[in-house]
């Protein structure tokens, strides 16, 4: 049994605007362990992106208990998680989320300029293969590409964990196919522990463990004996 | 260079239009502060120094005729360190190749030694010799103007007689830093010659052996200078005393005043203008940035950028806008600055220049600069700071907007869809808007400011030489004479008329509040030189009683009906109570009125005139110059139309230069405000106006959305101009009003037009700036733009 990286106990999350509450966690129990990629499925408004916002240290749970490792994110100060992710966490989301006005490589270094161990721009761009486009800018690349780019700039400093919130959403199949390979290169070789959210259910193949959501809590939970290499899963 | 800094700069380079047009605001604010603060010092550092060195007196006093063992008591006065005792005549100059007489003023300088005070500073040649008949240490100004050097020789009437003067120096004195010939109303060097003699010479030609009628005075740090003024006076009013008087009535030293604080009224008005609208500017600028990348900010923030890496990275920008705008504002201010300064030390002759580049004044300049950018930029770097990453990645809410007079009055009264969503887009954000309006507003209210300042120029000329002073020539004559003289003035070759006043130099006061004064006897039906009333109608001199000026009536706190003392001091010593029978408006100096009898009654010595205006037949101008140089009672004549045809030219140079400088300024602001208020609607309607184009929509009629409301903006800004700017111009007015003049408060429609046809003219030329962007607008990329 690998050690446990993630730990989550009674999450609720409620989003308190001017008029309306939206209880969007409604006692989240999990658990992600060391090495392991584990797929979150679920409808959409379901809790998926609040309970990742949450591990990553984009959030704080409105009750419950999160540890990571021997950090406790829950009673975490801003300034806490402010470095929690600086030394510890990868994002990709939906939408490349890339600074318009730097290049590939420069939207890399944003993030080894300020991780304490990381890789070269360079080194990460080539993992997920796009060493040959590192000098151009967002605009210049396409949609697949430039989520790769986000790719290597979560993984260039070498984080304990990959939090992938609808990778391949915006992307066509044959794409998202490229970038999930990247991910699970990224977890073969540097053995980072991966969460990735999707609406897309036959991704469940590529995971070592599947959490499928409902309503704010977790409906089931499954192990994969074997996992399908994401070059061959058709969507 | 880490990469969160590329982005900085790449950021500027892309905004960079947006951030010279700001840029260049607050250059034009640093530019004020570094020019005018920094000619004030260099000129009050300046003054300071000359009269440092070259002992300048403070206290002067003048008397008929002193006996000059009175030293010895002047010196006994406590904190009295030096006093000169000195003979200063008005005579008449006639100088070759100049057909009308000039006053020139003559002062006795000790024979062997230099004086006590007010030393001179010797530009050329060396002291006059009182071995050597009419040898003279000769005013620089009039050297020049007259192209005069040493061993030039020119002639004066001295106590009646034909003199001539060699020219042993030139010379400067810190007593004639600007000098005013007797009767001027305006500095003319052509026509005024102040220059030093050896006393013993001096004194010969006048008959002063013994004596003396003049005494500049300089006193300890420290000292008291009412009582020396009280002891000085005690001294010589048996001698006829004309009151002593402190530095600060010295006529040289407060014009300077005056003009220091013309500089310093600058230094107040102007950067404050520029600083608001720049930071206003500033925060247009970065909440409109930071709204546009919420996701970055976010991203950074997931990436584990703290609060304070992304609040530095935004203000990184503002301290490119603020660096841009130093250095600009400084250099140019700088340089500026010492044109400044040197031009004002050639108008008022300084034998040399203090430039003080001060260190604190750019240090001042880069700190309120920087405070009113970081006020601009505040709410949005705040903001950038405390966005959470989460919400960060979703797109804001969709901007709110409102009807404001109710939806259906659009439909009802059929407005052009178009010019609705200009008019909605203007009132969602009222605040914005408003500032927009007020910050454009300053663009107008600065020129109508300026433009105020020639309006009331032009109104003190036409007060001052149409309607109060319209004699053609003013005789000054060497003293109070008797009404005979006037005979004499009327037999001279082309006078038409004359009229005989006279003016006695009195104390006037109120209880504990005093003033020295001129009172002018006027005769009865007066036309040559008229009272006026507030409303600037002619007034008559009362029959009895005594008429005070605005300005000395506030002094003195008394009105019509009250009393007030008059003590004479020519003469016969006496102090009487006069009643104040009416209260008239004078924009030179604090003068009284009387009629002319009255005055006479109140001097006790007869029937006397000092001076008579003159009405001349131009074509015997000639004939009249060469008999006035030759009559030894005249000690003075004023010409008023030669003086106003010098002021003009005087001034004619320095309006264009300010009008052109103003202007620009005002386009600088018209034009950041417009250019940053157009890009950032546009930038955030984009999208709406790719829909437009997409819809069908014109061009043309796509950039009206954006015109529209600018627009209006425009229309607003013009009243709100105008009155801020009447503001200013009142509160300017106010601030040079000086016992010397007062600056009437008036303001031609010309003058608001104009500030106006600047303001839109910018404004329209901005927005076809604007325009070619709106027509490059491409379609499909403003429908993707997120938002
Ligand atoms: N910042 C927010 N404010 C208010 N409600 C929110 C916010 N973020 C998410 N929600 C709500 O919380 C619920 C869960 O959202 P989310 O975690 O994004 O779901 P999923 O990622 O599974 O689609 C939804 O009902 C959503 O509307
Ligand atoms: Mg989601």
């Amino acid at each position: 049994m690998p050690e446990a990286v993630f730990v989550a106990r009674s999450l609720t999350k409620i989003y308190r605007n001017a008029d309306v509450e939206v209880q969007a966690l409604r006692g989240v129990d999990m658990t992600l362990y060391e090495g392991e990629v584990s797929v979150l499925l679920g409808p959409s408004g379901s809790g998926k992106s609040t309970l990742l916002n949450i591990l990553g240290g984009l959030d704080s749970a409105t009750s419950g208990d999160v540890r990571f490792r021997d950090h406790d994110l829950t009673g975490a100060s801003e300034r806490e998680l402010t470095r929690y992710r600086r030394d510890h966490v990868g994002f990709v989301f939906q939408f490349y989320n890339l600074i318009p006005s730097l290049t590939a490589w420069e939207n890399v270094a944003l993030v080894t300029d300020i991780a304490p161990d990381p890789m070269t721009p360079s080194q990460a761009l080539a993992l997920v293969g796009l060493a040959p486009r590192e000098k151009h800018f967002p605009a210049q690349l396409s949609g697949g590409e430039q989520q790769r780019v986000a790719i290597a700039r979560a993984i260039a400093k070498r984080p304990d964990v990959l939090l992938c919130d609808e990778p391949i959403g915006a992307l066509d199949s044959a794409t998202g196919r490229v970038v999930l390979e990247a991910i699970e290169r990224i977890n073969a070789e540097l053995g980072t522990t991966t969460a990735i959210i999707t609406h897309n259910a036959p991704i469940r193949a590529m995971a070592h463990r599947v959490f499928t959501f409902h309503d704010g809590r977790i409906a089931s939970q499954s192990l994969n004996a074997e996992r399908k290499p994401a070059r061959e899963i058709v969507w | 260079m880490r990469a969160l800094d590329r982005k900085s700069w790449r950021d500027a380079l892309r905004l960079w239009t947006q951030i010279a047009a700001v840029a260049l605001v607050m250059a034009s604010g640093v530019m004020t502060i570094v020019l005018a603060v920094g000619a004030y010092r260099s000129l009050l550092e300046t003054r300071e120094t000359y009269y440092d060195r070259y002992g300048f007196a403070h206290v002067f006093a003048s008397a008929m005729r002193a006996p000059n063992r009175l030293r010895d008591d002047v010196l006994a006065i406590p904190g009295v360190i030096a006093a000169e005792l000195r003979v200063v005549e008005n005579v008449i100059v006639s100088m070759p190749g100049m057909a009308e007489p000039a006053s020139g003023r003559a002062v006795s300088i000790p024979d062997f030694s230099d004086p006590s005070v007010n030393r001179l500073y010797l530009r050329s040649g060396r002291m006059p010799d009182p071995a050597r008949a009419g040898e003279i240490a000769l005013d620089e100004r009039f050297a020049k103007a007259h192209r005069l050097g040493v061993g030039d020789t020119f002639t004066a009437i001295m106590n009646g007689r034909e003199r001539g003067l060699t020219v042993a120096a030139i010379v400067l004195s810190p007593e004639y830093i600007y000098a005013l010939g007797p009767g001027d109303i305006m500095p003319d060097d052509r026509r005024f010659a102040v220059f030093f003699m050896p006393r013993s010479a001096l004194e010969g030609l006048f008959d002063m052996g013994g004596a003396f009628n003049d005494i500049a005075i300089r006193l300890l740090r420290g000292a008291s200078e009412q009582d020396v003024i009280d002891n000085v006076d005690r001294l010589l009013d048996p001698y006829g005393g004309a009151g002593a008087h402190p530095r600060i009535e010295q006529l040289s030293h407060a014009f300077l005043d005056s003009e220091l604080s013309q500089l310093y009224a600058m230094a107040r008005v102007m950067p404050p203008v520029f600083l608001f609208v720049s930071a206003f500017l500033v925060n247009m600028i970065l909440s409109r940035l930071v709204a546009l990348e919420r996701e970055q900010i976010g991203l950074l923030k997931a990436c584990g950028y703290t609060s304070l890496e992304v609040a530095l990275h935004y203000a990184r920008l503002v301290i490119v806008i603020v660096a841009i705008g130093l250095i600009v504002g400084s250099v140019v201010g700088d340089w500026l600055g010492q044109a400044t300064t040197r031009l004002y030390s050639q108008y008022f002759s300084f034998p040399f220049l203090v430039f003080r580049r001060s260190g604190d004044l750019f240090a001042i300049a880069a700190i309120v600069s920087l405070a009113s950018a970081f006020a601009g930029a505040f709410k949005a770097i705040r903001d950038a700071a405390r966005l959470a990453p989460a919400v960060a990645m979703q797109p804001p809410a969709p901007a709110r907007y409102r009807s404001l007079i109710g939806g259906g009055a659009a439909r009802r009264f059929r407005a052009p869809p178009l010019l609705v969503m200009a008019f909605r887009h203007f009132v969602r954000r009222p605040l914005r808007s408003a500032l927009t309006t007020l910050g454009l507003s300053m663009s107008v209210a600065l020129l109508v400011t300026a433009m105020a300042s020639l309006d009331e120029i032009d109104e003190m000329i036409d007060i001052v030489f149409s309607r109060t002073e319209r004699a053609d020539a003013t005789l000054v004559f060497a003293g109070a004479k008797p009404p005979s003289v006037l005979d004499d003035a009327r037999r001279l070759p082309g006078v038409l008329a004359v009229e005989g006043y006279r003016s006695l130099l009195v104390t006037l006061r109120n209880g504990a509040r005093q003033k020295r004064a001129a009172i002018t006897g006027r005769p009865r039906g007066a036309d040559l030189s008229l009272m006026l009333d507030r409303n600037l109608k002619p007034l008559e001199a009362p029959d009895h009683g005594v008429a005070l000026t605005e300005r000395l009536a506030r002094h003195l706190d008394v009105g019509v009906g009250d009393t007030v003392e008059i003590e004479v001091r020519a003469g016969k010593r006496r102090t009487v109570d006069v009643p104040v029978t009416a209260i008239n408006k004078s924009f030179l100096g604090l003068s009284a009125d009387m009629a002319l009898s009255e005055i006479d009654r109140l001097a006790g010595d007869g029937p006397r005139v000092t001076s008579a205006s003159l009405l001349i037949d131009a074509t015997q101008a000639g004939r009249l110059y060469e008999k006035v140089k030759k009559t030894p009672s005249i000690a003075a004549i004023t010409l008023q139309g030669i003086s106003l045809v010098r002021f003009h030219e005087t001034i004619a140079e320095n309006i264009t230069t300010m009008t052109v400088i103003y202007t620009a300024l005002a386009v600088v602001i018209g034009f950041g405000v417009v250019y940053n208020s157009m890009r950032i609607q546009f930038s955030e309607r984009a999208r709406e106006l790719a829909s437009l184009r997409v819809l069908g929509f014109t061009r043309l009629e796509v950039a009206g959305v954006l015109f529209a409301e600018i627009a209006l903006i425009v229309v607003l800004a013009q009243p709100v101009g105008w009155s801020v700017g009447a503001l200013f111009a009142w509160s300017v007015s106010k601030g040079f009003e000086s016992d010397l003049f007062t600056i009437p408060f008036v303001m031609h429609p010309p003058t608001f037009a104009y500030a106006s046809i600047v303001a839109v003219a910018s404004a329209a030329a901005t927005g076809l700036i604007v325009k070619r962007r709106v027509d490059r607008l491409d379609m499909v990329r403003g429908l993707k733009t997120r938002e």
